[in-house]
């Protein structure tokens, strides 16, 4: 089995990281870049910043703390939030993100995928998908604006298009887990990843590690993100780490 | 020498990462994609992603196919990243057949779809995987790697691996669900790494900071 990658998700309202509950009921927590120095010090695997307010007066700053981060932090970048055009994709990889996540602009516009993946490769391209379980318990809708507004898109045959249009990673997002530390949504996390032929990274709800080992080995996902339990610091990145480990989850060691 | 590094400008989206992490390792980065610079230079990175046809094409379209490899043939280092490793070998087979520098006989070839086991697996293979020498090297004294340990990980993204026709040629390995990619080539002093060594934390600067002290 392949290495999991356990990445620090950090969700920004420039020029500060904030930390919500289901996407709502903002904190500011403080400077992003520190938190991501600190996260990158402690070995966590990859960074990802998703613009949670995505206005355009915001964007000066964004493109500077994804600057300032990317001059420091020697592993993969991601950025999202507000995402909606080619030279929006090259003024962020510019700055130096690496790969950029994108939600709404890929909606709209599912062609975007394709365009993104042709011009930049699709190791770039990671569709942002923020699922809700429908009110029936049957299935999952796709979400934008954190989880917000509608789409009437099935998850699964959203992911599916996706991966078609040359989507290369998605980033897979619980609206009903995000922020309340109850764990993954397993089960979302499983249909997912079960048609993806590209791999899926868990999002929103991790609270412990037994959440940790269970979205990878029932949910089968490729890579997990973390936020509040890192931002509050409820445990160290090592021992999240090591405590994965002895779970006989394989990652990275050195 | 000097600490001025060439890297080769061909309108690939990694390159500013690269650049920061040379920088990073103390380095004098020249961005250009001038021949004669290149022909003039102590040492050169070749960055690259996404497809290896495109790459090959932008290079071909600046002219730049021939001052890469003069400077090959010259026995200075250089330094070959992702999709630049990849276009070391003869032929891409990623959406058709490219023809490539063919400095290191083989192919790149997609990566099986199963793995060893016959299940189907992710591709691309994105992730940190731990690099080894191959069966057939002992060491990696006076290469790029000479200062990691085996077995330390590096950050790959990639969906196509070279497959060398010479095992002199294979400098690292790596397991992605039992299949073997190709982690890193050599050929004299030319260096390809199918990870990215910009990305890969400490383990991917000392390897920088080593291709920098090569004289």
């Amino acid at each position: 089995m392949a290495n999991v990658r356990l990445i620090a998700r950090l969700d920004i309202k420039a020029p500060n990281l904030i930390k919500g509950v289901h996407l709502e009921g903002l904190r500011k927590l403080g400077d992003p870049q520190k938190f991501a120095q600190s996260y990158y010090e402690a070995g966590v695997d990859e960074i990802i910043y998703m613009d949670i307010v995505a206005s355009l007066y915001n964007r000066s700053s964004l493109h500077e703390i994804v600057r300032r981060t990317a001059e420091q932090v020697f592993i993969p970048i991601t950025v999202g939030g507000g995402i909606r055009s080619l030279s929006d994709v090259e003024q962020m990889l510019r700055s130096g993100a690496d790969k950029v996540a994108i939600n709404t602009g890929a909606v709209r516009s599912p062609q975007l995928i394709n365009d993104v993946a042709r011009r930049f490769g699709s190791q770039c391209m990671v569709l942002s998908v923020e699922a809700k379980r429908r009110p029936s318990g049957e299935g999952w809708e796709a979400f934008t604006d954190n989880g917000r507004e509608h789409t009437g898109l099935d998850v699964i045959d959203w992911v599916r298009k996706g991966i078609d249009l040359g989507v290369g990673e998605v980033m897979l997002t619980s609206v009903d887990r995000e922020g309340t530390r109850r764990g993954f949504d397993v089960e979302l996390t499983r249909a997912v990843s079960e048609i993806a032929s590209v791999p899926v990274i868990a999002s929103g709800g991790m609270g412990s590690v037994e959440h940790l080992v269970e979205v990878v080995h029932d949910g089968r996902a490729d890579a997990v993100a973390m936020a509040d339990v890192l931002h509050y610091n409820r445990m160290p990145f090592a021992e999240i780490r090591n405590a994965a480990v002895a779970a006989g989850i394989p990652t990275r060691l050195r | 020498m000097t600490n001025d590094v060439i890297l080769v400008d061909y309108g690939v989206g990694n390159l500013l990462s690269v650049a920061r992490a040379l920088e990073a390792c103390g380095a004098n980065v020249v961005l250009t994609d001038n021949r004669s610079k290149i022909a003039a230079a102590d040492r050169i990175v070749l960055p690259g992603v996404g497809a290896i046809g495109d790459c090959l094409n932008e290079l071909r379209r600046r002219d730049l196919i021939e001052p890469v490899l003069e400077f090959a043939h010259s026995g200075r280092p250089m330094l070959g990243i992702c999709v630049g490793m990849q276009v070391l070998l003869e032929v891409g087979e990623e959406f058709g057949e490219h023809t490539a520098f063919g400095l290191i006989k083989g192919r790149v070839k997609a990566i099986p779809a199963t793995t060893s086991q016959g299940e189907r697996h992710k591709i691309p293979h994105i992730g940190w995987t731990s690099i080894a020498p191959p069966q057939s090297r002992e060491s990696w004294k006076g290469t790029v790697l000479e200062k990691i340990e085996p077995g330390s990980t590096c950050y790959f993204v990639h969906s196509y691996t070279a497959v060398c026709d010479d095992p002199d040629n294979l400098l690292a390995v790596s397991d992605y669900n039992g299949r073997q990619v190709t982690a890193a080539v050599q050929t004299g002093r030319v260096f390809g790494v199918q990870f990215h060594p910009e990305k890969s934390g400490k383990t991917g600067l000392q390897i920088i900071s080593t291709f920098l002290e090569m004289s």
